[in-house]
């Protein structure tokens, strides 16, 4: 069983993100494996537990971001590869899941593919399903659950009303959301195996890929009015006090 | 602008966020809804009524389970007959997956989870939250259809007109796919978090009533979901009587207190209610990461320090189970009126 877990590394959730002359900054804040891929990395080498194989964690970007892969090694994952090349310097989504099939491809005999749900940055959580229409192959998102049988699976998916259990035909593409299992921590000899990990650069020449067309642009971008409030305390003799005074605000801010 | 608004809903039940779509097509032009799956009669004339121009309805057996490859080349199907300029879908599980399946087919781009979306000049300009809406980016696609789903009430729902109707055409689905049903396990929860106007949320807080004496026979962890669900209950009354949903917190639902799909946060929903009312919760990052678009928080907890009164505009710092429940009588009283 090869599977193969992608990853991307964002500026850490509590980074104070602001927005200056077109140009994005987090400040000093670390940059991290986006949260939301822990669970496809945890996903990635639960089934590796279960039924052998090997886990390899694949990400775009530029030669210095190689913190969500180190992690992934550190976990567990067996090795990793990033993607990088100037012309890769622009991405929507469709071209970063054009470069990623490519990879999976030249990786080959590929049988599973994880993503996290969405990441923490763009947010679109739409690259893994692009990822499975460029392969052809079936695209099973927010899963929570995963069965493996003979040459198919079966997953559980989380979705609004509750859980959908479909099949499917392997190879496919996931999306894992949390239902999968706390993500483990990196041991002491995982983060020593990691940072001495020699992770390999593929450019497009080595993917035997055309720069892909972006057809997405950013033309602005807009930091939100900070929301100054100030919080009322509303205090009473009794807690039937405190409540009518309660609703009565809430009622006089007219939310409905 | 000619815009194809697909109606995402599940066995019938429409997501509303689907309405407000149809209305910004309308207000950009011509609006075609398009609807998948069999015996959907009302929703189709609820989509006259919402101000659709024309209805297409994939009545097809094989799209009333949702598979993302058969929905996929069904709207790709649609879309090369109709040539629109705009394809419009709420932002759902499903519609986040296939649009972005059927942008690859039509090579085009899909713009996710807008907050805005006008057209100047005959160019689509979208807004979107990024960063956890720390920031917000404004973007164009080049490609050809514009392909946008749309934050579920960011955008004003139509009032609709009971009288109008229209022409409704069937068309053909396209159901190849991969992927089968096995079957659903279907939430008991009728009014999902993100719908909803008014949330009630309950925290690890709802587990900690000291007044409570749990039934004999149960182990710790027993004790500890016993209590938990006796705090939801309140809060579920609470929800009840303002007609809104019941969130949670990763801690509740990591707790085992409530199914996930209560949760609200990073690793749950985003949502953008009218009211939000936090009970015993304390207000980690990644929870308020999930509420930032909530018009009103109101934040009941038994520490003064907990960061969830931080985001409230009005807060209690007292005991949930005493506050919630006359929360709950006092709402009763004085919606009456």
């Amino acid at each position: 069983m090869k599977i193969v877990v992608c990853v991307k590394q964002v500026p850490d959730s509590e980074a104070k993100v602001t927005a200056s002359g077109g140009l994005i900054s987090w400040g000093e804040a670390p940059l991290v494996i986006n949260p939301f891929d822990e669970f496809a990395v945890e996903g990635a080498l639960l089934q590796r537990e279960a039924h052998g194989g090997t886990v390899t964690a694949l990400s775009i970007g530029p030669e210095s971001g190689k913190e969500a892969l180190k992690h992934a090694l550190a976990v567990g994952a067996d090795d990793a590869i990033l993607i990088s090349d100037p012309a890769l310097k622009k991405l929507d989504t469709q071209a970063a899941a054009r470069i990623l099939a490519a990879a999976i491809n030249k990786i080959g005999s590929v049988e599973m593919v994880m993503f996290g749900r969405q990441t923490l940055d763009d947010g679109s959580g739409i690259t893994a399903a692009q990822t499975a229409r460029v392969l052809g192959w079936p695209m099973l998102g927010l899963v929570g659950h995963i069965t493996l049988e003979g040459g198919s699976i079966q997953v559980s998916r989380v979705i609004e009303e509750g859980r959908q259990n479909v099949k499917a035909p392997l190879p496919a593409v996931l999306s894992i959301v949390q239902s999968i299992g706390e993500p483990r921590y990196p041991s002491f000899i995982g983060i020593r195996k990691a940072a001495k990990a020699t992770i390999p650069v593929w450019s497009l020449a080595d993917l035997g890929a055309p720069a892909p067309s972006v057809v997405v642009n950013r033309t602005d971008l807009i930091t939100p009015p900070s929301r100054e409030i100030t919080c009322e305390l509303i205090t009473g003799d009794s807690p039937r006090v405190i409540a009518e005074t309660l609703v009565d605000r809430i009622l006089a801010e007219k939310v409905r | 602008m000619k815009s194809l608004v697909y109606v995402d809903h599940f066995k019938g039940l429409v997501q509303p966020a689907s309405w407000e779509a149809l209305g910004v097509a309308k207000s950009l032009g011509t609006a075609i809804a398009v609807v998948f799956g069999t015996g959907l009669d009302d929703v189709c004339n609820t989509a006259f009524e919402m101000g659709a121009d024309e209805v297409l309805l994939a009545d097809d057996a094989s799209l009333v389970d949702y598979r993302a490859e058969a929905f996929a080349s069904t709207l790709v199907s649609i879309s090369t007959s109709q040539s629109p300029d705009l394809i419009l879908l709420p932002t759902t599980t499903r519609t986040r997956e296939f649009a972005a399946m059927a942008a690859v087919d039509l090579n085009t781009g899909v713009l996710v989870d807008l907050t805005g979306l006008v057209s100047e000049g005959g160019q689509l300009k979208a807004t979107r939250p990024i960063y956890e809406g720390k920031l917000a980016e404004q973007v164009v696609c080049s490609g050809k259809p514009v392909i946008a789903t749309l934050r579920a009430r960011a955008f004003p729902r139509p009032s609709g007109d009971p009288s109008r109707t229209g022409k409704l055409s069937k068309v053909p689905a396209r159901t190849e796919s991969p992927t089968s049903l096995v079957g659903y396990e279907v939430a008991e929860q009728a009014l999902s978090v993100s719908d909803a106007s008014i949330v009630a949320s309950g925290g690890r807080g709802v587990s900690n009533n000291p007044a409570l004496t749990p039934p004999s026979g149960l182990d710790e962890r027993g004790t500890e979901i016993w209590r938990a669900q006796q705090g939801f209950k309140l809060i579920g009354d609470l929800a009840a009587i303002l007609g809104g949903a019941v969130g949670a917190s990763r801690a509740a639902v990591d707790g085992g207190y409530i199914p996930y799909s209560h949760q609200v946060g990073q690793t749950g929903r985003v949502i953008a209610p009218d009211l939000y009312i936090a009970c015993g919760i304390s207000g980690a990052i990644q929870h308020l990461v999930g509420i930032r678009s909530a018009k009103l928080v109101v934040a009941i907890n038994k520490d003064a320090e907990a960061p969830i009164f931080k985001v409230a505009r009005y807060g209690v710092v007292g005991d949930l189970f005493e506050i919630v429940p006359a929360l709950t009588e006092a709402f009763k009283q004085k919606r009456g009126k």
